[in-house]
């Protein structure tokens, strides 16, 4: 039993760790702020709680399991806030979206 | 590098690691006090500074090679200092003799709290606690002699009510939650990381995080500023006042045996007290340096 929950904390554990590691990697080579925003905090917000609760199977039921889930859930509530918050920024400051003008052309000739 | 903008997240990120740095030497309260206010606060400080002084550095005008030669210098010297220390953890070490043993075996049965770093903190060395909690109320007062509290705050452009629905709701939410864990983090610094410097810090960051997302207008009806002081004057006054009556009693200044017929439940009255007034204290004064800061008109 105790095999099993190792090996489902060691799976959750890597999941999480691949995703925000995926994240960072989008964050340095994706070519626009908001596609480089979209990776970074999508991924981040799953990779986080998933190692969080690769860290809960590994501590048991007490008190600091407890505290890994709180953090969990507010980081489930709070990231995506964040990047709401940094796009709209951006937004205001007068960033643009980066779109492809061949599919610009294309969707504005066909309406 | 000239965008201060990077250097000011150069910094947060820097605190962070040496937050990992000092859990890595076991040091739990102090890596939370680093991050906290050096991955925290003093980032958005540092960001509502920057408001003010503009994004990038003016280009100076001094060669930068003579700084270099006395830096490289200083830091060779102190380095070659260093060479000299017993490495850590080393028990013969000179830190480790006198009374770092008498805190460490006797401190949880004198001050009957478990976390010897509290105990040391507010107890035995609690004289110095009071010096660095007047030292963090002198910087507050100092913001407000140089920059002052504005009366007419500076109305920031925040759209209609409607803008910001999503940040404001998930605020309106998280705040009271922050709040209960700043409590949280004041009265559970004795048994295990935390104490009134960081319950002081989360606290204030549930203000500036209501004021960020609401604006000024709204916040100043919570907490009008020109009270913050009073509140970082009324923290320090705590501090003291433990320590005045202890002496009026007969006792020494500080002495926490004058609070209670027993002693020890003395050291838990005079701990409690005191991280009360450091965790006033703390709160007012980087609330107040944020509004200063994050409030005032920028002359355009």
């Amino acid at each position: 039993m105790s095999l099993l929950i190792d090996i489902l904390s060691g799976l959750l554990l890597a999941a999480g760790s691949l995703m925000c590691l995926t994240g960072g990697l989008g964050l340095l080579r994706l070519p626009d702020f908001f596609c480089r925003l979209h990776a970074a905090s999508l991924n981040e917000t799953l990779g986080t709680p998933l190692i969080l609760l690769g860290l809960i199977l590994q501590t048991g039921f007490d008190l600091d399991s407890i505290k890994l889930l709180l953090i969990g859930l507010f980081i489930l509530a709070t990231n995506p806030t964040a990047t709401h918050a940094m796009s709209r920024a951006a937004l205001h400051a007068g960033e643009k979206p980066l779109v492809d003008a061949q599919a610009q052309g294309e969707s504005s000739s066909k309406s | 590098m000239r965008d201060l903008f990077g250097v000011v997240m150069l910094f947060g990120i820097y605190s962070l690691l040496t937050a990992a740095l000092f859990m890595d030497l076991d040091a739990v309260d102090v890596a939370f006090t680093e991050a906290a206010v050096g991955a925290g606060v003093s980032t958005i400080l540092l960001l509502s500074s920057l408001r003010l002084v503009g994004r990038h550095e003016k280009p100076h005008k001094h060669n930068p090679l003579l700084p270099l030669i006395v830096v490289g210098l200083t830091g060779a010297a102190l380095i070659y200092g260093v060479s000299d220390a017993p490495l850590v953890g080393d028990p013969n070490a000179p830190a480790h003799q006198h009374v770092a043993p008498r805190y460490l075996n006797e401190g949880p049965q004198e001050t009957g709290i478990p976390n010897v770093v509290t105990a040391v903190l507010a107890s035995y060395r609690g004289y110095d606690t009071l010096g660095e909690t007047v030292v963090v109320f002198t910087a507050g007062l100092a913001v407000l002699l140089l920059l002052g509290v504005t009366g007419t705050a500076r109305q920031r452009d925040f759209g209609s009510d409607d803008d910001r629905k999503v940040q404001r709701q998930v605020v309106k939410t998280l705040i009271p939650y922050i709040m209960l864990f700043a409590l949280y983090v004041q009265f559970h610094g004795d048994f295990g990381a935390g104490g009134g410097f960081q319950a002081g810090v989360i606290f204030a960051v549930g203000f500036v995080l209501y004021d960020l997302v609401f604006g000024h207008a709204h916040s100043r009806k919570v907490l009008p500023a020109q009270h913050l002081i009073r509140f970082g004057a009324l923290g320090v006054l705590i501090y003291g006042g433990v320590g005045l009556y202890s002496l009026l009693v007969g006792k020494n200044f500080l002495d926490y045996t004058a609070l209670a017929q027993d002693p020890v439940h003395g050291q838990h009255i005079g701990i409690l007290l005191v991280e009360l007034g450091v965790g006033l204290a703390v709160f007012s004064v980087i609330t107040l340096i944020y509004s200063t800061f994050a409030n005032r008109k920028v002359a355009q």
